[in-house]
């Protein structure tokens, strides 16, 4: 992919970001910062890039680390997001 | 960079399927948010985003060939089983600081990104005919990298201030802002010296000046400004991760930091905007340090002081009761009994809502997530601008662990430090009761409540726990 198409992508997310999180409701607004939290782990790609790639040592434990937290913020944001939105209910009628 | 145009032999060509699953995995992240428009639909959400990720891993890991797949799964269960744990065993009160944490990590993941495709570039496919970084990844690598450990080094601040280990109060140093200015310039400096020559010497500066800047930019922001401060952070982590995107060409993560970077961004304005602070002023740092000084001479005045059975009679005569809460019913861990107090009111035949501040609480959303914990209902959690003109046909307006946010100084006092923020109109309901410590402290911005000395307030002076405790045993 050239820069322009990558470019094109990025700028059109962050209006789609932008019209997506006003929607949200100002009572989820703690459950929406972890679990953007949790996605923005998707870093955890890169990571698996360096780790699983042979051609540097240090890059590859570099890698290895960068999984690891990346790890720890997916599961735990994730769980976390999932925990607290269970705990909103309606009124029983 | 006078290597011949040779691209097409280095830069492997990636597999159309890959690309329209990196695009898939984009897309559930962007569901995953639309889906918290309603508690209804969030759960829901919440399962497409973790479905996006497994997408987003499942091709990586199948589309590289793995030299190490045991250390990677050793590396993934380590930090996935310390991540669980943390998550179920974590107190929704400390939410805030466990956010700080989790920001912290995707800004050094970024950095370790960042310096991993910095000392083996052709494992992500980012190499010219020579050999060397191309000249647009390395300006993405130096920008992903700094802006990770801005977050990291900021986000590690904001969990010591949130968490205790660190004062609350602003730390300002003498012409921080040069310094903070004479830093950045030299980051972009760098940048401009790695993309020039690929010299390791400042690819490593950069990234150290990234983590000082980081920490200078946080220490002198006060605690009252932590819900801007930690949405900011939110918004770093994004733009990093969508720097690093723009590196490894990954729509998934292109997509994803333009989300995370979006939200981060209108959650700071939002708070800003319910602060009546702008931005800058945030970041400027230092609110709630000079105007503590001026509060000291308006404690002598009269009040009235009632009891918890005073309190209880009242609100059991009462048709409509209104609960503020702030965050001194979060440290007092209040919540619960909180509800036990509003379901015996119900059964009265009292009408119970209650009313939420923006910026009650340590972060966006606190406080509905910890009446959520206490089995409040949602129908019946009303924020700023829905409940605000019912305070008048409120019998009454019960404050608890909140201050500044009902301060109606707010609305009045040209020369208080509050002044234009939106506040709740409590003191329009026929009595306010308000629960506090003791009379002497103030709220965080440091000025003294003209609520208290009103003829229809009631001070209610006790820990917010055991007060409400009392209530409820008066009540029932």
């Amino acid at each position: 992919m050239d820069f322009i198409s990558i470019l094109s992508i990025f700028v059109l997310a962050c209006f789609v970001g932008y019209y997506v999180v006003w929607s949200v409701t100002p009572a989820l607004h703690t459950p929406l910062m972890s679990v953007t939290n949790a996605i923005s782990s998707v870093i955890v790609v890169g990571a698996l890039i360096a780790a699983a790639s042979s051609g540097s040592v240090q890059s590859k434990w570099l890698g290895l680390i960068g999984v690891a937290l990346a790890s720890v913020n997916i599961f735990g944001g994730f769980a976390v997001t999932y925990r607290m939105l269970a705990m909103y209910k309606k009124k029983e009628r | 960079m006078s290597a011949p145009e040779v691209h097409t032999d280095v830069i492997h060509v990636i597999p159309s399927w890959v690309l329209i699953a990196y695009l898939i995995s984009g897309v559930c992240f962007i569901l995953a948010l639309r889906g918290l428009s309603s508690p209804d639909s969030s759960r829901r959400g919440n399962i497409i985003g973790m479905i996006g990720m497994t997408i987003a891993v499942v091709t990586t890991l199948a589309t590289h060939e793995i030299a190490t797949l045991w250390e990677i799964a050793a590396a993934i269960l380590i930090g996935g089983g310390i991540g669980l744990v943390t998550a179920r065993r974590i107190q929704m009160t400390a939410m805030p600081q466990l956010v700080a944490a989790f920001h912290s990590l995707v800004g050094m993941a970024a950095v370790l990104v960042g310096a991993a495709a910095f000392l083996n570039p052709s494992a992500f496919g980012i190499v010219d005919g020579s050999g060397a970084i191309l000249g647009v990844s390395r300006i993405e690598m130096g920008l992903g990298v700094a802006i990770g450990a801005i977050t990291f080094s900021g986000s590690v601040i904001a969990f010591l201030k949130l968490n205790g280990n660190m004062s609350g109060k602003p730390i300002l140093l003498p012409a921080r802002h040069w310094i903070n200015l004479a830093v950045g310039l030299a980051i972009f400096f760098f940048i401009y010296g790695f993309w020039h020559s690929q010299s390791p010497i400042d690819f490593w500066t950069l990234t150290a000046l990234a983590f000082v800047i980081g920490f200078l930019l946080i220490i002198p922001i006060g605690g009252a400004d932590m819900p801007v401060v930690i949405s900011m952070l939110n918004s770093y982590s994004g733009w990093a991760a969508a720097a690093m995107g723009f590196t490894l060409h990954n729509t998934a993560m292109i997509i994803t930091g333009a989300l995370v970077g979006s939200s981060g961004a209108i959650l700071s304005y939002i708070m800003c905007k319910a602060m009546n602070r702008s931005f800058i002023s945030v970041i400027a740092g230092g609110f709630g340090a000079v105007e503590a000084a001026g509060s000291a001479a308006a404690i002598d005045r009269p009040y009235k002081r009632g009891s918890a059975e005073d309190a209880a009679f009242l609100m059991k005569q009462s048709d409509k009761v209104i609960v503020v809460p702030g965050y001194g019913m979060a440290v007092a861990q209040a919540q619960h009994v909180l509800r036990e107090m509003g379901d015996l009111l119900k059964k009265e035949g009292v009408e119970v809502k209650y009313a939420i501040h923006p910026v009650a609480g340590r972060m966006p959303g606190h406080m509905n997530v910890l009446l959520a914990e206490a089995n409040v209902p949602y129908d019946e959690v009303f924020e700023l601008e829905d409940i605000n003109s019912e305070f008048a046909q409120a019998d009454v307006a019960f404050v608890i662990g909140a201050n500044d946010v009902t301060n109606p100084a707010a609305k009045t006092d040209k020369s208080s430090p509050i002044y234009g923020m939106p506040v709740l109109d409590v003191e329009k309901a026929r009595t306010v009761l308000f629960v506090k410590r003791s009379m002497g402290g103030v709220g965080y911005a440091g000025v003294d409540n003209e609520l208290f000395y009103r003829d229809n307030t009631m001070m209610l002076l006790a820990d917010a726990k055991k007060m409400v405790e009392e209530i409820v045993k008066a009540l029932g």
